[in-house]
Order: structure tokens, then C-alpha cells, then sequence
């Protein structure tokens, strides 16, 4: 019997976690109710829903911080940051389009998750703007770790360790992130015509200007035509993204130009066409194709992502394009997951990380959709689980295997 | 100083067994590791919170990460109390040992294992100090981003346990935000990875856990942070203000106005006479405040950045207005701040706080720093961090005066307290240790810090990390630190 708890305030949902702890009665902990299954089937005797705590708390422009309950709408705070011309860093993707899910993400799940789209490589992940939060731990205690100062290094600070939890550790309530100003403008520089080991090494070169690169990804000839209305220029698109004061941008653009035009003919976008690229390439536009192909997202040393799609290609069927200078990958597999193969081959070229985003419910239910664990790490995770939920009733098996 | 704050009591067992541990780590370890004459101890004995010393029992300088494993499964073992160190330049008291622990020292794991500039990495040993970092990958254009005061000598063992940051972290972030991967070894001897060249890890954000936790949960090793290349060029401003409050508001106008400097920097009248006096620095003295803006990137970029700034300070009133026109402008300009601590020690013995608060608190955190330190009879100069709200007043006293040194104490606890109540928190970088340990439980519940000690308790349930610790004696759990 399946129970559905929506509190409306703080204290409501420790009394229901208490008893739910008590009476060993495991809950699954969703946000926006998006909850088609990413990550592990979760099977649990209820659903603890943070829909019911919502509402921006506090938001000062000029200190750059804003607090929000678990459940806003991050709709909402998008739209309270663009009114004041700021936003959030860290690029949150939206994973409605590639998932086929309908539903409202909620800012608490963009933590929970510790979801970031393409300025992560140099802004930092969601987890890097999260300054402090208020949850409520398995033994149903409301707590806060963090608080609103961007530093802060007073005891251990458990907000990392709650960011990218999965609500397997506790229940946010509130969470306190910084934000920043929204770049007065932006151009994309496009290199044309380059396979993906030349575009790796261009992305690199990029890189090592000064000239503050956010965003550099590599488009394939198989996914170019489904970005921007197919109007890319012909051939594979590297897309090098420049942010900034205006004047800023210009300067950097011509450094940036100058320095690689020997190496693949160069365009560029506009602002306005470089925003939306920008929005389909972190929300992954090539693969929100209707279809429930095995989608996998991989994080790789920057320069080892196109030696691993190499590999790959010559024993999978795999469509592909690359995000932050070619260190994330995301791959389509054109049948099966193949998840042994692809972490098989991403440990022989250097490690990283391989997550299945999504897949029919048949081939969630055998392969591991989040990375599997050194067995010392995972004994750690265990005890600290214990440690945070002692009574093991949130989100059971979601993270880990049995 | 007086001796307020306590310690565990030794583990009598340890004590009694010394000279066995003694001879069992030689076996364990090459000759030129290990340290136990007393003579050889005393510089271990403290760090740059000197106010309060204890000889180890003994001191393992290992080369690798295979000997700290064994020493730890050793200790483990036996129940015998560790306490990692780097430079020793921690400012709360973070690696001073006690008599009953083995102090381990990383200085010999000083190497630079890696430098990939394709992946913007450096991989080294927890050993080797912030600034060679720098050093070493600057001839090629990047550099490694947090800068703290202390990094010519601090290490990057010391930075990760301390989370620690500087002057350019408004742009650049603090040290878990450069950090990318770690070789930890865990009380129980077992080694693990954390993290790695790519970003992002699979399971807990156990790498953001380590960062910050002051040698609680384990000894990093090795490190592999994030390099950044250089930018074209930097360039301060300075700024003369007739109140801290202006100073404070164009401080959020510049932010509101979407321009983040890579550093902003502020001192106070006392502050300003102090440091004016030593370096010559041409500080404006007929000002009641000071910032240091500093901006960086192409010429261009840096003139159309200045200009805004510049404009945004002129509709505060600002008294003062100082370009850097050549990179020797730019130097003294830094000069004075940069001396601000050194200074300071020459005309009085001083203790540095390190609250940090929300910026809208800045002026009101100001205002009552002054008058707590005028009820204490105590003089008070502030420099800090503005663009992040960590503030380092400067409490001036007479060491040799214990009167007045217990004051001094008691009005940085005043001082800590309000930063707390204010919305901030105890330490913005220079952490807990044990200077701040009795204060935790102003700035949490019980029940907060019991959460985070059973977190601590997942890596080191005997407590023999670093033992005296970030978390007040009182109130732990019945097994932890028992004799
Ligand atoms: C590559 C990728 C793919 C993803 N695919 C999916 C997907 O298919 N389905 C999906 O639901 N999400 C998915 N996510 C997460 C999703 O993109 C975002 O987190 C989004 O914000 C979901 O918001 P939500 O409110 O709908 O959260 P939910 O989808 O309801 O929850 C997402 C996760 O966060 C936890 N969580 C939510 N709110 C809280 C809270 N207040 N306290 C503690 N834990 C909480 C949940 O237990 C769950 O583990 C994906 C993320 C990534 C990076
Ligand atoms: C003049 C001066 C200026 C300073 N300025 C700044 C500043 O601007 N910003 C700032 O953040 N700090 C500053 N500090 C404080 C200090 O330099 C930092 O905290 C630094 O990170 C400590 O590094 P260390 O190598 O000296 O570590 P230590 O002092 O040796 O140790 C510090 C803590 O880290 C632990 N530790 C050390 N190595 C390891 C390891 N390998 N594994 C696990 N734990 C370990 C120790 O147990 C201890 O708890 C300053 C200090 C001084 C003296």
C-alpha cells in the first residue's frame, strides 16, 4: 500500500519521518514528481513529496544569495533571477526533453541530483553555488549544515555531502545558493570540419588562452543538423562560447579567432542564436528523439572522451556528442546499454564516471545505472548512510545495487 | 595567552607503551623517518597558534603513500592518537599535537607527480606547497587559483584539510572548488581514490566531504587539482571612502552592477594608519575606509571594467581615487595590504579572527567589532576579504599582559558570536581547530553537530584523527577519545 505524504511545512515533514522511521516504513523522496525512473527502481511503502514547501524565502541581488524551500518550481527562480539580471552558474539542464517526462523540476532535485549543464567545467557544478541547506535526516531531526556565506569552513561541511545525495541521505527543506550576474553578452566562434581528436586538441588550445571560454563542445556530423534548426554550417561544429561585457567579448573573440583560424574555417552566432545552441546542447536536444535508446552520460578526463568513443565505436553501435572540452560525453547506444563494455573501455583510457540517463524499464532492472564502486568507498558510503539514516528509509536501493 | 582551552587527556595505555611504539615504527619505517628524541620534537610541538604547545610522542615523516598506510594500520591497531601536519601554519591551532599522538608529517612528499596542460591538471603530493604549484606551471601560462597568504610555505595537504582560500576567491573560488581528485589513506590503513581528472564523481560527494574536515576523516596523499590559464593582465584600483557604510554600498553596487573583480579587498581607518606607517604605500590617511578592487584581462577589458567600477565609487562620494598606471603602481598598491599582518606585529601583539558574515552585514558587523573591542579597552584594525564577507579583525593587545590577553580572547569570542548572529559563521578559512572548538555549539544545535559527528565517526569511529579537534570535548559519545 503505497502512501503519498505531502507536507506544507518544516516541521509537518519531520513528524512524518519520525514515524515513518519508527515504523521502518521506507519512503521514496521526489521533487517535482518528474519521477520517471532515472537511477535505481526504487521500491518503497511510500512517497514523501516536497511540492508542499515552496517559495522563495530571501533573495538579495546585490549579496548575490538566494533561499528557496526544497520545493520552488525552478521555473519560478529562474525567473526571479532574469528580473534582476542574474542567474544560476552552474546551467542546471533541463532533463524533461531527453527523458520524455512531463512534470515541474524543483530546485531541491537540481541539488539533490547535483544536475549542471554546460558551464560546469568552468563555473563548477550545482553542488559549487550550494552554500547551506535545511533538511531533516532519517531519524526525522530538522538540521542545517552551511548557511548563506560563500565561505565557511566551520566543521564538516555536509551540504557537499547532501548535494548529488539522491535523497538517499536526507529530505531538503530549504536550500541557500549564490548566483551570478547574467553576462551582458555572448557570441559562439564555430570551427567547421574537424573529426573529434582534431576538435579535442582545438578545444584544449582554447583553453589555454586567456580568454575565458564557457562553454566548448564538439557536434559530430551525425548531431550537428539537429541543433539550431540544421542551420550549422556544413560538416562536424567545435563551438567555443565567449560571455562577458560586451567589449569584452569582442576582444576575446578576435584573440580566439586568430589564434585558431589555421586550423578549421571559422563562424560565428550571435547572441541570440548562441543562447538557444547553448540550451540545446545542455539539454541534450540530439537524443530527446522520442524514443527510450539506452542514453548515457559519461565524465571523462577532457582529453581521453574521444579515444573512448573510438574504442567503443568498433564494438558498439553508438551515436555520440561532447560537452565540456570533450571530457562529457553523451552517448546514445543504438540497442543495448553495453554498460559493461563502455566502463570496461573508460577504465582502460583513465577513469571517470558512466551513468545510464535512461533506458526501457527491462534493461534498467539489469544494468547499473550509476557507476559501480571500489568496495572500501562503498563500505564508507554504507556506514555514513547508517550514520545519516539509521533506519535505512529513504529512497531504498536507489543509489547502490542491492 | 591563558590557558582556556583544554585537551583530551593522554591515553595512559599509549603513554605507558611508548618506547614499544617507538620501536615498532622503526621497524616499520626507513631510519630517516621517524623522529622521537625530544630535542628533534619541539618543532612539532605547535603551529602558527602559538599560544599553546604539546610535545608528540613521536614524529613519522613518511616518502609515500605505503608508508602512511602502514603507520595508520599501526595505529589503528593500537589505538594510538594521529595527527597529520603540513607546514604547520595553521592559525587555529590544527596541528598541534598532544602527548599521546604521532604527529605525521607530509613534508617530504613534496613532489610534483604530474602536470597535464592538456587537461588543465596538476597531480602532486599532499606535500608540496601552494605557491610551487604556481610556480611550476607558470612559465606555460596557468596557474593554480587559491592563493592564501601563507602560500609560500603552506601545503596543499593543509589546504584541502582547511578548505582554504585567499584574496582572489571571489572569482576563482576556494580550495574545493580547484580540487578534482584525492589518494586519501583511511585510519584503518586502507587506501581509496577520490575523484580523478575528470570532474564530478559517481556515489557521495566524498571529495567535498574531505575538503574542509581539519584531518578528521583521513590523510590525503596525493592531490590532482584544476589549473587555469593566466589572464593577460591584472590591475588594481584603490579607493579612499569618507564612511565603511559607502565603502560597503558600492562594494554590492559593483556586484549588482554584474561585474565580478577577480578581488575586493577592505581596511579600516585603524587598518589603513597601520599598514601606511610600515609600507609607504601612499595610502589616503584622511579616510575613514579603503578597497582595493582589482580587475583582470586584456587592456581593453580591464579599461572598460575600471571605468564602471570607477563611476559606480564617484556616486558613493569616494574621496580617493588611485589607478595603477605600470605594474609598480600596481605592486604598492598591494604592498600595504599585503603587509597588513606583519605590520600589525610590529606595533602590537595581536590575534587575527576569521568570521565571516552575509554582505549586507558588513557595516552593522563593523560598527559593533569596534564597540565590542572599546568595552574590552581593546584596539580592533580590519582588513578583509569584501567581495565574500570574510572579515579578519585585528584585535591588538599586550601579550605580556595576561589581563589584557584574556580580554583579547574574550572579545574575539564577542567578535565570533556576532559574526554568527549576523547570519555568518565562526571561520571563513581558517577553520576550527581547537581555537574555536568551545564555539561550535553558538554557531550549531546539538543535534547539528551530532550529525556531523556521527558523519565523522563513519571514517574514524575509534577517534584517533586528530582527536582534540572542531568538535567541543564535552558531549561526544561515550567511546570517543577514551583513554
Ligand atoms: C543526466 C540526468 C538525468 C536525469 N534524469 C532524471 C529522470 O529521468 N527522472 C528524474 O526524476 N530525475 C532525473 N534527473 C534529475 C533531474 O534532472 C533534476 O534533478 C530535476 O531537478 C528533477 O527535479 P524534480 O524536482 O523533478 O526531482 P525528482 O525527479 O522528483 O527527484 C530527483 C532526485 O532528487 C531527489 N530529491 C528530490 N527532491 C528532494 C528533496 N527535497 N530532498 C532530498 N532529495 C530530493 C529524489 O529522491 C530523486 O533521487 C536527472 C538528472 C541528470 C543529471
Ligand atoms: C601568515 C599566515 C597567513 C595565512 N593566510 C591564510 C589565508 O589567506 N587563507 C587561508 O585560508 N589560510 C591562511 N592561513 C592559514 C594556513 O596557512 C592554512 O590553513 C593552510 O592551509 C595550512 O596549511 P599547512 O600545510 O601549514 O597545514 P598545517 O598547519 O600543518 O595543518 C593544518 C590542518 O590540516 C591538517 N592536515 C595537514 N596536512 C594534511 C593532510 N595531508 N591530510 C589531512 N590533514 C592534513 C592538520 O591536521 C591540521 O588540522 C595563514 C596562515 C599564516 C601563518
Amino acid at each position: 500500500m503505497s502512501l503519498l505524504l505531502v507536507p506544507t511545512r518544516e516541521d509537518e515533514a519531520a513528524d512524518m519521518i519520525r514515524a515513518a522511521a519508527e515504523a521502518k516504513r521506507s519512503l521514496a523522496i521526489s521533487g517535482g514528481n518528474t519521477r520517471s525512473g532515472f537511477g535505481q527502481q526504487v521500491e518503497a511503502q511510500g512517497v514523501l513529496r516536497s511540492a508542499g514547501l515552496s517559495g522563495i524565502v530571501a533573495y538579495d541581488p546585490a549579496e548575490m544569495v538566494v533561499t528557496a524551500r526544497a520545493g520552488t518550481p525552478v521555473a519560478e527562480i529562474e525567473e526571479a533571477l532574469a528580473e534582476n539580471g542574474q542567474m544560476l552558474a552552474f546551467e542546471p539542464m533541463d532533463h524533461r526533453p531527453v527523458m520524455g517526462t512531463t512534470g515541474e523540476p524543483t530546485i531541491g532535485g537540481i541539488f539533490a541530483t547535483n544536475t549542471s549543464g554546460p558551464r560546469r567545467f568552468v563555473a563548477g557544478a550545482a553542488r559549487d553555488s550550494l552554500l547551506g541547506v535545511r533538511y531533516i535526516n532519517g531519524r526525522g531531526e530538522v538540521l542545517r549544515a552551511g548557511g548563506r556565506v560563500m565561505k565557511n569552513v566551520t566543521g564538516l561541511d555536509l551540504v557537499k555531502l547532501l548535494a548529488g545525495s539522491f535523497g538517499t541521505l536526507g529530505f531538503l527543506t530549504e536550500v541557500t545558493f549564490r548566483v551570478l550576474p547574467r553576462p551582458q553578452d555572448q557570441r559562439t566562434i564555430i570551427l567547421s570540419g574537424l573529426d573529434d581528436g582534431e576538435a579535442t586538441r582545438a578545444m584544449a588550445i582554447a583553453m589555454s588562452l586567456s580568454v575565458e571560454v564557457s562553454g566548448a563542445a564538439h557536434l559530430p556530423e551525425s548531431v550537428r543538423g539537429r541543433f539550431l534548426n540544421a542551420t550549422l554550417p556544413d560538416g562536424p561544429a567545435t563551438v567555443l562560447r565567449l560571455e562577458g561585457l560586451a567589449a569584452s567579448v569582442a576582444v576575446r573573440a578576435e584573440k580566439l579567432i586568430s589564434t585558431l583560424q589555421s586550423l578549421a574555417p571559422i563562424s560565428q552566432l550571435d547572441a541570440e542564436e548562441s543562447r538557444v545552441l547553448w540550451q540545446e546542447i545542455r539539454d541534450v536536444k540530439p537524443y530527446a528523439d522520442g524514443t527510450m535508446k539506452p542514453l548515457w552520460k559519461v565524465s571523462v578526463a577532457p582529453t581521453s572522451g574521444f579515444q573512448l568513443v573510438a574504442a567503443l565505436r568498433l564494438r558498439a553501435g553508438i551515436d555520440c556528442f561532447y560537452d565540456w572540452q570533450g571530457g562529457l560525453l553523451w552517448m546514445r547506444m543504438e540497442s543495448e546499454p553495453e554498460g559493461e563494455l563502455v566502463r570496461h573501455v573508460m577504465h582502460q583510457i583513465g577513469g571517470g564516471h558512466a551513468t545510464l540517463v535512461r533506458a526501457s524499464v527491462d534493461m534498467r532492472a539489469t544494468e547499473n545505472a550509476f557507476e559501480p564502486l571500489p568496495a572500501a568507498v562503498l563500505a564508507l558510503q554504507a556506514r555514513i548512510k547508517s550514520q545519516m539514516d539509521p533506519a535505512g528509509i529513504f529512497n531504498p536501493g536507489k543509489m547502490a545495487r542491492g | 595567552m591563558s590557558d582556556v582551552i583544554s585537551f583530551l587527556q593522554p591515553r595512559e595505555k599509549v603513554l605507558a607503551r611508548r618506547s614499544t611504539i617507538i620501536a615498532d615504527l622503526a621497524d616499520l619505517l626507513p631510519a630517516d623517518c621517524l623522529v622521537h628524541e625530544p630535542r628533534e620534537l619541539v618543532p612539532f610541538e605547535t603551529d602558527a597558534f602559538v599560544a599553546y604547545r604539546r610535545l608528540p610522542l613521536a614524529v613519522v615523516l613518511p616518502h609515500n603513500t605505503a608508508q602512511v598506510a602502514a603507520v595508520l594500520k599501526y595505529c589503528h591497531r593500537y589505538g594510538v592518537p594521529v595527527v597529520p601536519r603540513g607546514a604547520g601554519t595553521s592559525l587555529c591551532g590544527g596541528a598541534i599535537p598532544q602527548e599521546d599522538a604521532i604527529v605525521i608529517g607530509l613534508s617530504k612528499m613534496s613532489r610534483i607527480l604530474e602536470v597535464d596542460f592538456a587537461n588543465r591538471t596538476a597531480t602532486v603530493q599532499a606535500g608540496v606547497t601552494n605557491l610551487s604549484i604556481s610556480d611550476m606551471v607558470g612559465p606555460e601560462g596557468y596557474f593554480y587559483a587559491p592563493d592564501p597568504s601563507s602560500q609560500l610555505a603552506c601545503t596543499i595537504g593543509g589546504n584541502i584539510a582547511m578548505n582554504s582560500g585567499g584574496a582572489h576567491c571571489l572569482k576563482y573560488g576556494v580550495t574545493t572548488n580547484n580540487l578534482l581528485g584525492v589518494k586519501m589513506v583511511l585510519m584503518d590503513g586502507t587506501v581509496i581514490d577520490l575523484g580523478g581528472k575528470h570532474l564530478d564523481s559517481a556515489g557521495y560527494d566524498l571529495l567535498g566531504l574531505v575538503c574542509g574536515s581539519e584531518g578528521q576523516l583521513g590523510i590525503v596523499t596525493e592531490a590532482t587539482v584544476r589549473l587555469i590559464a593566466k589572464p593577460e593582465g591584472a590591475r588594481p584600483v584603490l579607493f579612499g571612502f569618507t564612511s565603511s557604510e559607502e565603502a560597503g554600498a558600492c562594494v554590492a553596487d559593483v556586484i549588482g552592477a554584474g561585474i565580478i573583480p577577480v578581488a575586493i579587498e577592505f581596511m579600516d581607518k585603524p587598518a589603513i594608519e597601520i599598514c601606511e606607517a610600515f609600507a609607504k604605500a601612499g595610502y589616503p590617511l584622511d579616510v575613514e575606509a579603503l578597497l582595493i578592487v582589482e580587475v583582470e584581462g586584456s587592456e581593453a577589458e580591464m579599461e572598460a571594467m575600471l571605468a564602471s567600477i570607477v563611476e559606480i565609487a564617484r556616486r558613493h562620494g569616494v574621496k580617493t581615487v588611485r589607478e595603477s598606471q605600470s605594474a609598480t603602481e600596481a605592486a604598492l598598491i598591494w604592498k600595504g595590504r599585503k603587509s597588513a599582518f606583519g605590520a600589525t606585529g610590529r606595533i602590537a601583539d595581536y590575534i587575527c579572527m576569521d568570521g565571516t558574515v552575509p554582505l549586507s552585514q558588513l557595516s552593522y558587523v563593523l560598527k559593533r567589532t569596534g564597540e565590542i573591542a572599546e568595552g574590552f579597552g581593546l584596539r580592533v584594525a580590519n582588513v578583509f576579504h569584501a567581495g565574500d564577507g570574510n572579515m579578519h579583525p585585528l584585535i591588538l593587545f599586550n601579550a605580556n599582559d595576561p589581563v589584557e590577553a584574556a580580554k583579547a580572547e574574550a572579545a574575539g569570542n564577542e567578535i565570533l558570536k556576532l559574526c554568527v548572529d549576523a547570519g555568518g559563521c565562526l571561520t571563513g578559512e581558517h577553520g576550527v581547530g581547537i581555537e574555536k572548538r568551545d564555539l561550535m555549539l553558538h554557531q550549531y544545535t546539538r543535534a547539528e553537530l551530532d550529525q556531523q559527528i556521527r558523519v565523522r565517526e563513519a571514517f574514524d569511529g575509534q577517534w584517533l584523527l586528530n582527536p582534540s579537534k572542531v568538535f567541543p570535548l564535552d558531549g561526544r559519545p561515550q567511546t570517543a577519545g577514551a583513554a
